[in-house]
């Protein structure tokens, strides 16, 4: 079975993010990069496959510039058996469909059976590449899967909606699946797997050799939301801000 | 302009978010038309037409299907605008429109701006403009950013059908699992996100709500971690509150947990990163490390 498993590398979201130069995305330089946390947890769940199945092949696929390997290198170390790194610079002014077009058109002869992505990047938020991966490829895609079993190649996913409802869908192989969070417990690299991984194959292409489609939308610009305000912000030592709040509360609300 | 809505319903009913759809046109002064999967009995109330596909045939959850059934929609009303709600249904489904159309897509709008579209980003401590080039684009609204319209009017039904096959076979709809705590009618919830840092630190939240006389709540990732139970979770897929006193300590204030507690009188976060989205929504918010803080805060209460 050949499974493909693609990921993005993101900031994480705790950071303090500038705006870029050009006002269109956000200043990379200072900010620590990871994996997109929602393809790890497709990650996990490629790894668990073939470790069901045991004849299967692991490719993790990442879109980006050179930073995108050490993403790819924990995916590696996670279980995946081989790397593809697409290397591109002009990743972040890429839309949704371009990029899923640059993904289709490596994947389109490798014949995977199984395709997983996360259902949405953490930096962009679109949760659209991986449905427009399986569209173009004319595959089913299943999507936000909070659970996941593989039988006699058909897949029962469990898809989450909203206020804890869960839909049940069935589909056969071949089939595209988009991951949500919570759908497993994503493992952590053990010290001997990640010296394994140093050993696997990571393949460099240039998304020059792929073909692109043209963008269909175009950032325009990107800035801070405006501050609503009215909140009150307290800082200072911790002994006297419980002070200070716990008089605020008892003033504004009835409840202490 | 011409903009064609997307309803959703789910077990037979019409979702209200299928108002912030009508909504968005008026506010855009736009001409509007629906498509719905669903059934005559629970048409949404405005003027316009409404293409209507019936649930038992087609499937409630059919995206394949639907996106054939939308498709012949299109053609007929040749909208620039298709508008989704940015839900479970509309993020599976859109896409697939777009694909077929090829139309861009932007995801999760949240405000018009001279003919281009807001989108929150970076777990909105950014927001993007996006313009779309093609034509027609088409749209997914974030839940809540626009004011439903009021439910007035009659829509002129024209009924829509298609051989519509699905690629997934949809098996039916699973409850969520019993519930523990009814968080809903707690008048003070104390809420534990990813900050806490560690598991253990969950006993430090339950016994601050405690003693504060409420629950404790949590947000997402504290669920996922396995820190707390499902029904400890607040958020869209998780419990929707309405407190008088809602303690968010250590949660970010992703849209999805906002969704689940916004309607709380009086919000204070307490979080280390002075510039994390909860603040927005908070009376106050207190910036400090949890660690001293809540302790603190114990003896203060106690004092």
């Amino acid at each position: 079975m050949k499974i493909l498993v693609c990921i993005k590398q993101v900031p994480d979201m705790e950071s303090k993010f500038k705006v870029d130069s050009a006002g269109t995305w956000y200043d990379e330089s200072n900010l620590a990069f990871r994996i997109n946390e929602y393809d790890e947890y497709a990650v996990e769940q490629a790894v668990q496959v073939r470790e069901q199945v045991g004849d299967a092949d692991v490719t993790v696929l990442s879109v980006g510039p050179e930073r995108v390997k050490e993403a790819m290198k924990k995916a590696l170390a996670m279980g995946c058996d081989r790397g593809v790194h697409i290397a591109d610079d002009a990743i972040a002014s890429r839309d949704p469909f371009e990029i899923a077009s640059i993904i289709t058109d490596f994947a389109a002869d490798k014949n995977y059976d199984l395709i997983f992505t996360g259902m949405q990047s953490q930096d962009r938020g679109s949760a659209q590449v991986g449905v427009l991966v399986a569209e173009m490829l004319g595959r089913p895609a299943l999507t936000t899967i909070v659970g996941f079993t593989l039988d006699n190649g058909v897949i029962t996913a469990k898809r989450e909606l909203e206020g804890g409802m869960k839909g049940v869908l069935k589909a056969p192989l071949p089939a595209l699946v988009t991951c949500q969070l919570g759908l497993n417990t994503p493992r952590y690299p053990t010290l001997p797997n990640i010296m394994k991984a140093k050993k696997k194959e990571l393949l460099s292409l240039s998304v020059a050799e792929l073909a692109k489609s043209e963008a269909l939308a175009a950032t325009e610009k990107v800035a801070f939301p405006e501050k609503r305000g009215g909140g009150l912000i307290l800082e200072g030592e911790p002994a006297d801000l419980a002070g200070r709040l716990l008089g605020i509360l008892r003033e504004k609300t009835n409840v202490l | 302009m011409k903009i064609l809505l997307v309803g959703e319903s789910r077990e037979g009913k019409l979702l209200g978010s299928s108002y912030e759809l009508i909504g968005f046109a008026k506010k855009l002064g736009a001409e509007a038309s629906m498509f719905l999967v669903g059934s005559s009995d629970q048409a949404p109330a405005f003027d316009g037409t409404l293409y209507l596909a019936d649930a038992g045939r087609c499937g409630e959850f059919n995206p394949s299907g639907h996106k054939e059934l939308l498709l012949d929609v299109v053609r007929r009303e040749n909208p620039e605008l298709v508008v989704f709600c940015h839900s479970s249904y509309g993020w599976d489904l859109a896409p697939r429109l777009a694909c077929a159309l090829k139309a861009a897509q932007v995801s999760e709008v949240v405000d018009v701006d001279d003919g281009a579209f807001v989108v929150p980003c970076c777990n909105a401590k950014l927001r993007r403009t996006v313009r779309p080039k093609s034509a027609m684009a088409v749209l997914t609204l974030q839940a809540g950013a626009f004011t439903p319209a009021e439910p007035t009017g009659a829509p002129q039904v024209v009924p829509v059908e298609a051989e519509a096959k699905a690629t997934a076979e949809f098996v039916g709809y699973e409850a969520s699992e019993a519930k523990g705590v009814d968080l809903s009618r707690a008048e003070i919830i104390v809420s534990a996100g990813r900050g806490i840092g560690k598991k253990e630190n969950i006993d430090i939240i339950a016994e601050l709500a405690r003693a504060m006389g409420g629950e404790f709540g949590a947000s997402r990732p504290v669920v996922d971690a396995g820190w707390a139970g499902h029904d400890r979770q607040v958020g869209s897929t998780g419990q929707t509150v309405a407190p008088k006193l809602y303690m968010a300590c250590g949660i970010s204030g992703a849209i999805q947990h906002l969704m689940g507690m916004k309607k709380a009188e009086f919000v204070v976060a307490v979080n280390s990163d002075k510039d994390a989205p909860i603040g927005e929504l908070a009376d106050v918010l207190v910036v400090a490390d949890l660690k001293e803080f809540v302790p603190a805060f114990m003896n203060c209460l106690q004092g």
